[in-house]
């Protein structure tokens, strides 16, 4: 296990490397003179002169990527031009949104998914079954801005039951964090809360014929702990793998929810950026993102390791 | 003990409904040990698995019948009442055991789960009784593979952790599913001769499923010989194996390339299909494939009936004349060997 966790992690330095030539390229890839982009018409020649020193673009690219990489590498990300504050604590102040709205989403999907599947595999040859492939399949495929203001309008705005807006930190209260957290956390959750239900009823399906199946039955053990204990663990390895690309959709989904909800996380911090052409700060955004969804990535496959005794030790 | 009468389990598949059990009846005494030999398809399986209802259901259903076990009929019990049945009462164990454990538990959580589903005990003491049981089948430092996951064990090995699974109870009835059948020779005469072991200490008594008739003398007393979901010929080992006057039986034995001593020869199918169990040829479901069939066998369905004391035959054909159809089809076997 121990040799599996470091040879994962050597694995990751190319990946990084990759993923920072990209986002060492979104300045230079731009069209046209970055510095000339962020000061509008209205900069001076001077002033952008001064701009492109403070950025580095007067430098050659080969020792603009060496400057880069070592900055990266001692975690200094450079200065946000908007505020002039450190990008690195530019971002640091809108993780706790994002990851609160994460860290919900992703419970609601598994206290949602998981019952959803064992019900649906325990009735399997009833009219539910289809019933709910069909409708897993209707929330994979419905647009995420609609169905959240579909939930807005329904229990924000119809029957006021949930704000429609706003962020709480947790250290305020915990009931108002996540009271405000739960419409848009299911918003986001909505396609994956499918996703991973069918995923586990198709893999308990597999499971629920198996030969070690019968064998529980035939202890004498109850339908119920055969299909939420053995079935269910069974299907609960290949579902993890998803996980890792859950968390991706995630992602990629707190940027239309952070701003629809108006939450000021990671999400909302690079929209803003984006129109204010603040380039260091995109950067360290995207690089943030990389790393994260690369590190749980990691996480996911220890955890797969973990959880199936047949790859534990070979 | 043990009695079944005229059962009939029914698979419903999109190709029709598939007579899979067709009015079988048996008695298993205490202590004995009942062989049902067959060709593959011929409904061994359904019917091992119909008396605890371990085929799936829907699409397995009984419409006729009644297993009695120590007098109740376990057809008509509830669920719950048939839980305690299982692995209980009546132990179990299949042909695979390569896939018969889960494997994402440890070996001894699989043992002591079947322990305390039906004995009320502290997890110590179950974990105590596992180990005896894993000593009990023969599964060397039993303490310490308690931890192991079942992919550390051979199939030999994990049939013995099913055997003792199945034991846990105190079963008085073992159904045995083609026990031997995925493991090789030497380890599958282990495995049988364990379990005249356990028979022995524990007089319990055995269904014994197999193909393969060398297992079959080795172990049983009295054998069931079936054929598309029916039996057409039950009797005593000897009745069976020196006695036949039923021609599917004999093709059986034929097929073996000798009938002593051999034990472990694998069943040479006979010639031809077993028929299709949604719609059964009309007259006698093997008329098809008999060497012995006469032109009444396209007309009658025969019945099982006794022969001799605890001797039955499903064939139209009389004593003397399945002896002297015998005795020509031998001679030309003979003949086409020299
Ligand atoms: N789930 C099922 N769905 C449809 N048909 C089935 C099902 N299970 C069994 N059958 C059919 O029932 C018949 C009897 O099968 P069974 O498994 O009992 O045979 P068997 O004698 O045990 O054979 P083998 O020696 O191969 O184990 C076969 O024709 C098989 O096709
Ligand atoms: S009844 Fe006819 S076809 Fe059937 S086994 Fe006897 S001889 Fe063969
Ligand atoms: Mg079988």
């Amino acid at each position: 296990m121990l040799q599996y966790t470091i040879r994962r992690l050597f694995s990751i330095i190319p990946v990084m490397l990759i993923v920072s030539v990209i986002v060492f390229l979104i300045v230079h890839l731009t069209p046209g003179n970055p510095a000339y982009l962020i000061l509008g018409e209205d900069g001076s020649p001077e002033a952008i002169a001064q701009l492109e020193e403070q950025l580095g673009l007067d430098k050659s690219m080969a020792i603009q990527f060496v400057d880069w990489i070592k900055n990266i590498l001692v975690g200094d990300l450079g200065q946000s031009i908007y505020s002039s504050e450190p990008v690195i604590q530019v971002i640091m102040e809108r993780v706790g949104p994002t990851f609160s709205l994460m860290i919900t989403a992703m419970s609601l999907t598994l206290i949602i998914a998981i019952p959803t599947a064992v019900f649906i595999v325990w009735r399997r040859n009833t009219i539910l079954d289809p019933l709910f492939t069909s409708a897993s399949l209707l929330g994979a495929s419905i647009p995420e801005f609609w169905f959240a203001m579909l939930l807005v309008l329904g229990l924000g705005v119809a029957v006021p039951i949930f704000p429609v807006a706003g962020y709480v930190p947790i250290d305020v209260g915990l009931g108002d964090w996540i009271y405000h957290l739960i419409l848009p956390a299911f918003v986001l959750a909505s396609v994956e809360i499918g996703l991973i239900a069918r995923m586990l009823r198709d893999g308990m399906l597999e499971s629920v014929n198996q030969d070690y199946t019968k064998t529980a039955r035939a202890k004498g053990v109850r339908e119920s702990v055969v299909l939420m204990k053995h079935v269910l663990s069974n299907a609960l390895i290949p579902t993890t793998t998803v996980i890792g690309v859950m968390i991706a959709g995630l992602l990629g989904g707190t940027v239309i929810i952070e701003t629809i909800f108006t939450i000021p996380g990671i999400g909302q911090l690079l929209i803003d950026s984006i129109h204010r052409r603040d380039y260091p700060v995109i950067q360290g955004v995207v690089l943030f993102i990389a790393v994260v969804y690369v590190f749980v990535n990691l996480l996911i496959d220890l955890l797969y390791a973990f959880l199936d005794p047949r790859i534990r030790y070979d | 003990m043990l009695e079944v009468k005229n059962l009939k389990t029914q698979i419903d598949t999109s190709e029709g409904i598939v007579q899979a059990v067709d009015g079988v009846s048996f008695t298993v005494r205490a202590g004995e040990t009942l062989g049902i030999v067959g060709e593959s398809g011929s409904g061994k399986s359904v019917l091992a698995n119909s008396i605890m209802q371990l085929n799936p259901n829907p699409p397995t259903f009984y419409p006729e019948g009644e297993i009695l076990f120590e007098g109740s009929n376990l057809l008509k019990l509830s669920e719950k009442q048939l839980r305690k049945i299982r692995g209980n009462e009546i132990g179990m164990i299949f042909q695979d055991p390569m896939s018969s454990l889960n494997p994402v538990f440890k070996v001894g959580a699989q043992l002591v789960e079947a322990i305390l589903t039906h004995q009320k005990m502290s997890r110590k003491n179950a974990k105590a009784r596992a180990i005896e049981l894993l000593k009990d089948v023969g599964i060397p430092d039993a303490e310490s593979r308690m931890d192991d996951y079942p992919h550390h064990f051979s199939g030999g090995m994990r049939q013995r952790v099913l055997i003792a699974i199945a034991l846990a109870g105190n079963p008085k009835l073992l159904i045995a599913d083609e026990p031997t059948t995925a493991l090789d020779v030497t380890i599958q005469a282990q495995i049988l001769e364990l379990m005249k072991g356990i028979q022995e200490k524990y007089g319990t008594a055995i269904i014994l499923i197999s193909h393969d008739l060398g297992v079959i003398s080795q172990m049983a007393e009295k054998v069931l010989v079936m054929y598309s979901g029916r039996i057409v010929e039950k009797g005593s080992v000897n009745d069976i194996f020196y006695r036949t006057s039923m021609p599917y039986t004999w093709s059986l034995l034929r097929s073996l390339p000798r009938l002593d001593g051999v034990a472990h020869e694998r069943l040479i199918s006979i010639e031809g299909q077993p028929p299709n169990l949604v719609s059964p040829p009309k007259g006698c479901n093997f008329h098809p494939r008999c060497p012995f069939a006469t032109e009444k066998c396209l007309e009658i369905d025969p019945e099982l009936m006794p022969r001799k004391e605890g001797h039955w035959v499903a064939c139209i054909l009389t004593e003397q004349e399945f002896e002297a159809e015998k005795e020509r089809l031998e001679s030309a076997d003979r003949e086409g060997v020299l």
